[in-house]
C-alpha cells in the first residue's frame, strides 16, 4: 500500500521529528506559563523574536549556541514586558497577549529592515549541522536542538512535579491564596514562569533561522504559536503528553507535505496545507470537553481582592 | 509591588493617563527612528503630513480608516459580550468572496437587488463563520482566541485555493485574482479624483447603528450582561445561546461587510493581499475605543493616519513603515496600562496588613 511505504520510511520520521521540535519548545513554553495561571498570547510574535535575534546574532559572528542563547534572552525580555502588563497591571490576558504579539512582531520586522534595507534575498548563516556521529537513525539525521527539545520534557516534567519550584508554580495557576498564605510571592512565581516560558518560545523561534532553514524570513513562523497553544489544551497541560501532541502534530504535517507531492492535481496543494490546521480545531475540540484547565487561568490575582 | 484601587477617579486623572501614554508611545517611536539614522524631528512631521497634511493625504486616510472602523465595531461587538474573537481577519476575507461569488457575474437581475444580495451574502458568510467557535465554545468550552485564529489560515488557504481555481479570473494573467464586480455595483466615490468612496458611509452608519443597539435595546442589555458577568446574567432571566449566536452574526457579519465594502468601494476584485491585517488592527481599535462604538469612528481614523503616514513617511526618508505597527501595537498596550493605572495605583510595600502584623504591639 502506498501510503504504508510512505510512513514506514527513515526520511519521513525524520521530517515528523524536525516539525515537532519547534512545536515541542513552543508548547512546554506555553505550558509553562498556563500552569502558573497566565495565558500568553505573545508566543507567535516571540518566536518571531527568537527566530530574528538568533539568526541576527549568529550573522554577527557569534557561535550558533550564542544565537540560542540570544533568542532565549530576547523573548525572555519580552516575556518579562508581558509579566508586567498581566501580573503587576492585571490586564485582560488575551488582549495584552495579543498586543505583545503584534508589538513584537512589527519590532523585529523593523529591525531586520533597519539591518538590511535592500535587500531581497536574505542573508544566509551556516546552520546546526545534523547529528551523523549519533548510531540511532532517524535522531541521526536531527540536529542537536532536536535533542535538547526531546530532553527539555523530562526535565521539565521532573521540575514540575518533584520540585518545590514546581509546586509553587503549579499552586499558583490552582489557587494562588494558597500561594501567597506559605509565604511565597504570587507574583514572583508567575513573573518567573513567563520569563522561562517564554525564552522557550524564543528558542522554539530560533530553531526556524539555525536549524530548518538558514536565513530569516517574514512569515515564516505563521501560525506555529498558535498551534502550540492549541497543543497545550490537547496535551491537559501534562509535558509527557505535549511531546505527544507535537509528535501528532509533525506526523501530519510531513504526512501532507509527503501527500502533497504525491497528489497529481487533483486536489489544490491549499488543501494539504489547511489539514494540520483543521486538525489543531479538531484536537482542541475533543481535548476541551473533557479539559482539566488550571483552576486560576486567566484569573489576575491582586492581593486583598476576591 | 502590588495594585491597590484609587477612588475616586476625576477628570484630571484620566487625561493625565492619556498623556502619559502617549508620551510613551511617542518615545518608543522616536528611539526606533534615531536607531534608523533618521531625524526624529522631520520623519514625524513627514508622518503627519502623509496622514492629514493635504486633501489627498486625508482622503486616503480615511478610506483606510473604513474596512479598520467596521472591524473595529466586529472586536467592540464581540468583546463586549468576552466572546474573543480574533477572527475578523478570516472573516473578512469570507465576506470579499461571497461579494465576489454573488456579484461578479454569476447571478443576473437588476443592479439593485443583486447589490442588496451581494451585501447580505458577504455579511452571512462573515457571521456563519464565526458562528462555528461560539458555539463550540457555549457548548463544549473551546477557546474560541485559538479556534478563530485557526479558521484566520485554514480560511486564507481556502480563498487561495479559490482564487487559483474555480473563481480565478482567466484573463489575470497566471495572478491569483478574481473577476471583477461590474461597474453598477461598485461603490461610487465621495470626492472627486479620490480614491475615497460611499463605504465611509456605510462604516459610520454600522457605528452608530450599534451604538443605538447595544444602548437602547433588549439585546444590546443582553449582550452588555453577559460581558459584565455571565452568572449574573443568566440568574437575570439572560437567553445565553440566543445572545452568543446574535453576537457571533452581529461580529463576523461586520467584518464580512469590511470584505465586501473593500471589493465594492476600492479593489473591485479580490486578491490574497486584499487586508494587511486589518482584522487584527480592528482589535488595537476597538481597545482604543474602550469598546465604545461611537469611539471606533475617531479610533479607527487616528490608527489609519499613523498606516498611511507611515508608508508616505517611509517612502521619503527610507524608515521602514513596520513602525506603524509598532506604533499601533504599543499604543494599545500604553493605552490599556494607562486606563488601569487610573484606576489603581501601584504601590511598592507589601500588605498594610502583614505590616502590621509584624510590628510589635
Amino acid at each position: 500500500m502506498m501510503l504504508l511505504d510512505m510512513i514506514t520510511t527513515v526520511p519521513f520520521w525524520a521530517a515528523v521529528l524536525r516539525v515537532a521540535t519547534p512545536l515541542i519548545f513552543g508548547t512546554l513554553g506555553v505550558l509553562l506559563c498556563e500552569r502558573a495561571g497566565v495565558l500568553n498570547l505573545g508566543i507567535e510574535g516571540l518566536m518571531v523574536v527568537g527566530a530574528f535575534a538568533g539568526w541576527f546574532a549568529v550573522y554577527l559572528g557569534l557561535p550558533l549556541w550564542g544565537g540560542v542563547a540570544a533568542a532565549a534572552v530576547a523573548a525572555a525580555a519580552f516575556g518579562y514586558l508581558h509579566a508586567f502588563f498581566t501580573v503587576r497591571l492585571a490586564l485582560s490576558q488575551h488582549v495584552a497577549g495579543l498586543g505583545l504579539t503584534m508589538l513584537t512582531t512589527a519590532l523585529s520586522y523593523y529591525a531586520y529592515r533597519v539591518a538590511f534595507p535592500k535587500v531581497n534575498t536574505p542573508p544566509t548563516i551556516q546552520p546546526f549541522a545534523a547529528m551523523d556521529w549519533l548510531p540511532i537513525p532517524v535522531l541521526q539525521q536531527q540536529t542537536p536542538l532536536t535533542l535538547f527539545a526531546l530532553a527539555l520534557v523530562p526535565l521539565l516534567g521532573y521540575g514540575l512535579y518533584r520540585t518545590p519550584a514546581g509546586l509553587a508554580l503549579r499552586m499558583a495557576g490552582e489557587s494562588p491564596q494558597a500561594v501567597e498564605s506559605q509565604g511565597i510571592s504570587v507574583a514572583r512565581v508567575r513573573t518567573s514562569a513567563i520569563v522561562l516560558g517564554s525564552a522557550l518560545m524564543g528558542v522554539a523561534g530560533a530553531f526556524l533561522t539555525l536549524a530548518a532553514f538558514n536565513a530569516f524570513f517574514f512569515n515564516m513562523v505563521n501560525g506555529r504559536g498558535w498551534v502550540c497553544v492549541a497543543l497545550v489544551v490537547f496535551a491537559g497541560w501534562r509535558p509527557g503528553k505535549a511531546l505527544l501532541g507535537a509528535l501528532l502534530f509533525g506526523f501530519f504535517d510531513a504526512l501532507q507535505l509527503r501527500l502533497q507531492q504525491t497528489d497529481s492535481g487533483f486536489l489544490p496543494y491549499q488543501v494539504y496545507l489547511m489539514l494540520p490546521y483543521v486538525l489543531s480545531i479538531a484536537a482542541l475540540i475533543v481535548a476541551s470537553r473533557r479539559a482539566t484547565a488550571p483552576q486560576a487561568l486567566m484569573k489576575p490575582y491582586i492581593p486583598g481582592e476576591r | 509591588m502590588r495594585l491597590e484601587a484609587r477612588s475616586p477617579v476625576g477628570l484630571i486623572d484620566v487625561l493625565r493617563a492619556g498623556a502619559l501614554a502617549a508620551l510613551a508611545v511617542l518615545a518608543v517611536a522616536a528611539l526606533l527612528v534615531a536607531a534608523a539614522g533618521a531625524p526624529v524631528g522631520r520623519t514625524f512631521g513627514l508622518l503627519l503630513g502623509g496622514a492629514f497634511g493635504s486633501v489627498f493625504a486625508l482622503s486616503e486616510t480615511l478610506t483606510r480608516a473604513i474596512p479598520l472602523m467596521l472591524t473595529g465595531l466586529a472586536a467592540t461587538v464581540a468583546f463586549k459580550a468576552r466572546l474573543f474573537n480574533i477572527g475578523a481577519e478570516g472573516q473578512l476575507y469570507a465576506g470579499a468572496i461571497a461579494a465576489v461569488a454573488v456579484g461578479g457575474g454569476a447571478v443576473h437581475g437588476p443592479a439593485p437587488l443583486l447589490f442588496a444580495a451581494m451585501v447580505l451574502a458577504s455579511v452571512l458568510a462573515g457571521g456563519v463563520l464565526l458562528l462555528g467557535p461560539a458555539l463550540m465554545k457555549l457548548w463544549w468550552h473551546v477557546d474560541e482566541v485559538v479556534s478563530t485564529l485557526l479558521l484566520n489560515f485554514i480560511v486564507l488557504l481556502a480563498v487561495g485555493a479559490l482564487l487559483d481555481g474555480p473563481m480565478k479570473d482567466a484573463g489575470a494573467l497566471g495572478w491569483p485574482q478574481s473577476v471583477a464586480l461590474p461597474a453598477d455595483l461598485e461603490l461610487s466615490k465621495l470626492v472627486a479624483q479620490t480614491r475615497l468612496h460611499t463605504g465611509l458611509l456605510w462604516s459610520v452608519g454600522a457605528a452608530v447603528a450599534l451604538w443605538l443597539l447595544l444602548r437602547f435595546t433588549t439585546l444590546g442589555f443582553d449582550i452588555r450582561a453577559l460581558g459584565a458577568n455571565a452568572r449574573a446574567a443568566v440568574y437575570a432571566g439572560v437567553p445565553v445561546t440566543r445572545t452568543m449566536v446574535c453576537v457571533a452574526l452581529l461580529s463576523g457579519g461586520l467584518a464580512g461587510l469590511a470584505g465586501v465594502i473593500e471589493v465594492a468601494g476600492r479593489t473591485s476584485y479580490v486578491t490574497l493581499d486584499l487586508s494587511p491585517g486589518y482584522g487584527y488592527t480592528g482589535i488595537v481599535i476597538a481597545m482604543l475605543a474602550g469598546l465604545h462604538p461611537l469611539a471606533v469612528v475617531g479610533a479607527s481614523v487616528l490608527v489609519a493616519g499613523v498606516l498611511v503616514g507611515a508608508d508616505s513617511m517611509s517612502r521619503s526618508v527610507g524608515v521602514p513603515s513596520y513602525l506603524a505597527d509598532v506604533v499601533v501595537a504599543s499604543a494599545m498596550l500604553a493605552v490599556l496600562s494607562a486606563s488601569m493605572l487610573t484606576r489603581y495605583r501601584l504601590r511598592f510595600d507589601r500588605p498594610v496588613s502583614q505590616a502590621s502584623a509584624q510590628a510589635p504591639s
